[in-house]
């Protein structure tokens, strides 16, 4: 091939005639087949048409420069009138490339690739119908895992064999809450801050501002608190547990940790939904007590109510009832969300997406099952009549 | 088309690469001529994947110069980096193939990049890649983790042809691979090399892969290269030289 060290600059532009004399078809081509200008010679050889003629001389002598790109469009040309039932007696080729050819010709046995084009509707409706299976399959799976991890946990409170690892949960704790209370706090502040400004600038219409600290306090400590703690850990511990355990599976250090006789629920599942499930009612408290300080600052700044006057309020407004509402379905959430984050990592295969993929899905999941559990609740306790 | 002896392929001279402050190379001089294999072996953790990754451009060596193709790889603007890499190929350990695409777009990824071609050509073309390197044609639908360690190796080198490179680097071909198919390897890599006439650059510790392929050695030892063939090395008296081919595997393995 060309032995010249700027191969580009040297690449001369193919060129292909035809001729039809009599019965005979001649088609002369030379020039740089390469696969640069195949782009360009693709088409025209696809047009090419021989007409009633029934022999086809080929005459390659021209080419220059050849790789196997161009190689296979000449091989193909020839088969393609082969195929015709046109005879192709004259294939003149360089000597230089008679083997490269052969070769080409030779082991020429795979069928062009097909690479399904899904635009149909059919496939459309295909991807409908494969998505909802999916998510059938999905919840059997999570209520199928979730039997599991509780039998698991059942089994390491009532008959203990050394299966809770203490210092994987402290460790855990460390993670999923004290890691956590910075941003946790911050967040829980400036919403504190923007609902007393809501309520605020609604009831002072009707002089009832000093109600805003009841609205406040109601709706941080039973709803918002918790509900907004469960989404940020279950984006941010949620989200790191699926990723941990998927990156070890792909490691095959799942495999390694069975083969030496670890029980994966035991090592990485229990120490993480122990952590999360005595973490989260923490946070939640922390988090409630960081959202009504952003109010008390609210008030005193928009409303001019000083902080003795924002407790006394607090204080007839609401009861250790009214947080313990809201603090009871802090375990409830945080274990959905390890276990989402712990199953969905289990469910990682072995590439690079899927952690990824998979990841998302459980933050997704995480979110979705805490709302609706949320709601769950809300219905309950109203019947209850909490 | 036989020229008088061409510029080398590749040409370092006084390479030096220091990683995490320990010196690697030690002013590396190397010519790789056109049309040859040449193969870089040394003891783990001496730098051959560094070396080959300061030839391709995935990292800057801290003095010294590398030209690949007459070019200086090392001052080089971004484009004409990309210009001059449709003209090489690198096959990674392992294949490195992307895992969220099958074979056939794998192999597709740079005709895409760099060409116009329609699909349909373009498909052609990775089943004529594919045949090239002896993968069957259901491989081109499979994603790489359906396929076995020799197939991906096989399905990397498919991508790494694409283009039509004059040069292939080729990181641990054999690595990983049971004794048949490393030997399956060695030959296509021997046969593609005279079909297509490519020069091939390639890191090894595989000494049957050394012995079946390679036209000449690069040894990598104490910080430099020693270059030579397999029989120029073996009379060298450099210790590591002297237990890498004169111990029990290094025996079996030239000795047929």
């Amino acid at each position: 091939m060309g032995n010249s060290d700027s191969a580009i600059e040297i690449d001369t532009r193919p060129w292909l005639d035809v001729e039809q004399r009599g019965r005979t078809f001649y088609l002369t081509v030379g020039g740089s087949w390469t696969v640069r200008h195949a782009a360009i010679l693709d088409p025209q050889l696809r047009a090419l048409e021989a007409g009633h003629a029934s022999d086809v001389e080929i005459d390659a002598s021209g080419i220059d420069r050849l790789d196997s790109t161009g190689g296979w469009l000449l091989v193909r040309t020839k088969m393609t009138f082969e195929a015709a039932g046109i005879r192709v007696p004259v294939f003149k080729t360089p000597e230089l490339y008679t083997a490269l050819l052969a070769s080409i010709e030779r082991e020429h046995i795979t069928p062009p690739v097909s690479i399904e084009e899904r635009v149909t509707l059919a496939a459309f409706l295909e991807r409908i119908g494969r998505a909802t299976h999916n998510v059938a399959i999905q919840a059997v799976g999570i209520i199928g895992y979730l039997g599991h991890v509780t039998l698991e946990w059942l089994e390491a409170i009532y008959a203990p064999r050394g299966n809770l690892r203490v210092t994987a949960i402290v460790h855990q704790i460390e993670e999923v809450g004290i890691n956590a209370l910075p941003i946790v706090g911050l967040l829980m502040f400036l919403i504190g801050i923007v609902l007393a400004y809501q309520g605020a600038d609604q009831l002072k219409r009707f002089d009832l501002e000093i109600l805003t600290i009841n609205a406040l306090g109601i709706g941080v400590l039973r709803e918002i608190g918790v509900l907004f703690t469960a989404i940020i850990i279950a984006g941010r511990s949620g989200s790191a547990f699926t990723a941990q355990i998927g990156t070890m599976k792909v490691n095959e250090e799942l495999d390694a940790m069975q083969t030496i006789g670890l029980n994966v629920v035991d090592v990485l599942i229990l120490p993480r939904i122990i952590a999360l499930v005595i973490a989260l009612p923490f946070l939640t408290f922390y988090a409630d007590i960081m959202a009504l300080i952003g109010g008390a600052v609210m008030c005193y700044f928009d409303l001019g109510i000083t902080i003795p006057e924002y407790i006394r309020q607090l204080h007839t407004a609401v009861g250790v009832n009214t947080l313990l509402v809201g603090l009871i379905k802090a375990p409830v959430f945080a274990y959905v969300i390890a276990m989402v984050g712990c199953y969905e990592g289990m469910n990682v295969e072995r590439n690079a997406a899927s952690v990824g993929k998979l990841t998302t899905r459980s933050v997704v999941e995480a979110v979705f099952l805490v709302i609706v559990l949320d709601a769950g609740f809300s219905v309950l306790f109203s019947v209850l009549g909490i | 088309m036989a020229e008088a002896p061409s510029e080398p392929v590749i040409r370092l001279r006084g390479v030096v690469n220091r990683v995490g402050g320990r010196l690697l190379h030690d002013h590396v001089d190397l010519d790789v001529n056109r049309g040859e294999i040449l193969a870089v072996v040394g003891g783990s953790g001496t730098g051959k994947s560094v070396l080959l990754r300061s030839i391709v451009g995935l990292m800057t060596p801290s003095e010294g110069s590398i030209e690949v193709l007459g070019r200086d790889v090392m001052h080089m603007s971004e484009k004409e980096l990309r210009t001059l890499q449709m003209r090489w190929g690198v096959l990674f350990q392992d294949g490195a193939l992307f895992s969220s695409q099958t074979v056939a777009e794998n192999i597709q990824v740079p005709l895409r990049e760099y060409t116009t071609m329609s699909q349909r050509l373009m498909n052609e073309v990775a089943a004529m890649k594919l045949s090239m390197v002896g993968l069957p044609e259901d491989a081109a639908q499979k994603h790489p983790s359906e396929l076995s360690g020799g197939m991906r190796k096989r399905a990397g080198l498919a991508r790494a042809l694409a283009l039509e490179p004059e040069l292939v680097f080729l990181d641990e071909p054999t690595a990983g691979l049971d004794p048949i198919s490393a030997n399956l390897f060695d030959e296509l890599v021997r046969g593609l090399q005279k079909s297509l006439n490519l020069t091939v650059f390639m890191v090894t510790h595989d000494l049957d892969t050394l012995k079946a392929t390679a036209d000449r050695v690069a040894v990598l030892v104490n910080r430099r290269l020693k270059i030579g063939t397999i029989d120029e090395l073996r009379n060298d008296s450099d210790p590591w030289i002297q237990e890498y081919f004169s111990g029990p595997r290094g025996r079996a393995a030239l000795a047929s």
